[in-house]
């Protein structure tokens, strides 16, 4: 079963590599957004300290976002999906192999792009190691959450746009204790119990997250 | 008991469903009526005005009920999806995208009756308070719900589809409101709290059950007058939709 797993997300990454531009477009639409922020409310460091944790995660969300409709629409068009459905393996594991391709994709480079957003606004280097462990812990769980909505949007008109409509609500969570635990860090209240409930919500969403994702897969492909 | 179970299963079926919601509309509306009417009465003429909240808190017998059935129709839709999604009648997915719109209507209803109220009694229309919160991200499961239904034109896939979302949304519902129960505590010191006066006298309450009671008829109502409208647009190809719809152009 590790070895199914392993087998898609080799196969993710080695398809992904073949079409950097889409992870770096992502990933410029994250560092683009952070940078809109100062220049829309001031430069304000003392301002740009307390906004930093939201705009860094809700833009870390809105990159999630962009890269997700890939997850599956590619192998749908190509047909590999339906192959795949029709594997004697568990769907769902399969599922879970994607989700954590698309994780190391697109949210590990995020968290590593983060703290360096950060310095621009002017956060301590506890609040950016903060940070970067946050987004280290959620960012599975978006990855996990926004398959579901990929799934249920996999060749629907709009697609992109629904998704962001279905998603976005459940992504709530993971905003606020993602974005709690860097507040409570440059507060000097300590980031441990944010960061405790970042990682359940983590594991829950990407243990179940897959059954929910298969189960719309099958129906999309019906 | 076999027996019991036939016929209910009898009525899993669209064609032996209309007539029965047919009949049962009426009902519902009248019910809707004399519940609306009692509650109203007892609400603007019978019930105290309020020591601290003067005329302005009557919203409540509007508020009260429009934000439990926001909250009770989501629920009621789930189980109807899960219904559909678990034995795939074709009914319950019905019922599902029948209840949605009621649903989201209510969840509206009740915030803009708590904006309403939160502007004499707080001093301004929206505070980031952890109930008013949720009820706006319900909203936003309702929108979401309904914009996966409308986009899909399949209407058996839109319904599987529809039922996971519904699915995950309930198992999500707890988890929101706890995540934003401890968010708006870590970040509101000295703001507003919603709790209630201590006590409430008894004909307010009793309007404000009258009130609800109002509400979920009307629901109820509207969901079945919604879903006899579907059935016929999805079973149109049958024979006794045309025999319906012939039947009734003939007595117009």
């Amino acid at each position: 079963m590790l070895k199914l797993v392993r087998a898609i997300i080799s196969r993710d990454l080695r398809l992904a590599m073949r079409r950097r531009a889409d992870i770096v477009s992502a990933l410029f639409f994250f560092i683009i957004v952070v940078s809109l922020f100062p220049l829309g409310v001031g430069p304000e460091p003392e301002l740009l300290r307390k906004l930093a944790p939201g705009v860094l995660w809700v833009a870390a969300l809105l990159a999630t976002m962009l890269s997700l409709p890939r997850l599956f629409a590619d192998d749908h068009r190509d047909g590999t999906l339906e192959q795949l459905a029709l594997a004697p393996q568990p769907l769902g594991l399969i599922v879970l192999g994607k989700v954590l391709a698309h994780w190391l994709v697109s949210g590990l480079p995020l968290a590593l792009l983060a703290p360096v957003l950060g310095l621009q606004f002017d956060l301590s280097t506890d609040a950016l190691w903060v940070l970067t462990c946050s987004l280290l812990i959620g960012t599975p769980a978006l990855s996990g959450i926004g398959a579901i909505g990929a799934a249920l949007t996999l060749g629907v008109r709009g697609g992109g746009v629904l998704l962001s409509l279905l998603v976005l609500p459940l992504y709530i969570p993971v905003l606020i204790f993602g974005a709690g635990a860097v507040d409570a860090t440059v507060t000097g209240l300590g980031a441990q119990a944010h960061l405790s409930l970042l990682g359940a919500l983590t594991l829950a969403g990407v243990f179940f997250a897959p059954w929910p994702t298969a189960a719309a897969l099958r129906i999309a492909l019906e | 008991m076999s027996n019991k179970l036939i016929n209910w299963f009898r009525f899993a079926s669209p064609q032996a469903f209309y007539p029965l919601a047919g009949r049962m509309i009426p009902w519902f509306w009248a019910l809707a009526a004399v519940f609306g009417i009692a509650g109203l009465y007892v609400g603007f003429l019978v019930a105290p005005t309020d020591a601290q909240q003067g005329e302005g808190y009557r919203i409540i017998f509007l508020h009260v009920p429009a934000s439990w059935m926001s909250m009770f129709i989501y629920l009621v839709m789930a189980f109807w999806a899960g219904l559909g999604l678990a034995f795939n009648f074709r009914l319950s997915g019905m019922m599902a995208t029948a209840l949605a719109p009621t649903g989201a209507l209510f969840t509206f209803l009740s915030l803009w009756t708590g904006a309403l109220w939160g502007k004499p009694m707080w001093g301004t229309w929206w505070v980031w308070d952890a109930r008013l919160t949720s009820e706006l991200i319900l909203l936003f499961l309702y929108v979401g719900f309904i914009a996966l239904q409308s986009a899909i034109d399949d209407p058996r896939r839109a319904d599987k589809a529809g039922a996971i979302l519904a699915l995950v949304g309930v198992v999500n519902i707890p988890i929101i409101y706890f995540s934003v129960k401890w968010w708006n505590t870590l970040h509101q010191g000295s703001s507003v709290s919603l709790t209630k006066s201590p006590s409430m006298a008894m004909t307010m309450l009793l309007g404000m059950l009258l009130c609800a009671l109002a509400c979920w008829m009307y629901a109820i109502a509207v969901a079945l007058m919604r879903v006899r409208t579907i059935m016929l647009e999805r079973e149109r190809h049958t024979e006794w939709v045309r025999e319906e719809l012939g039947m009734k152009a003939k007595e117009q």
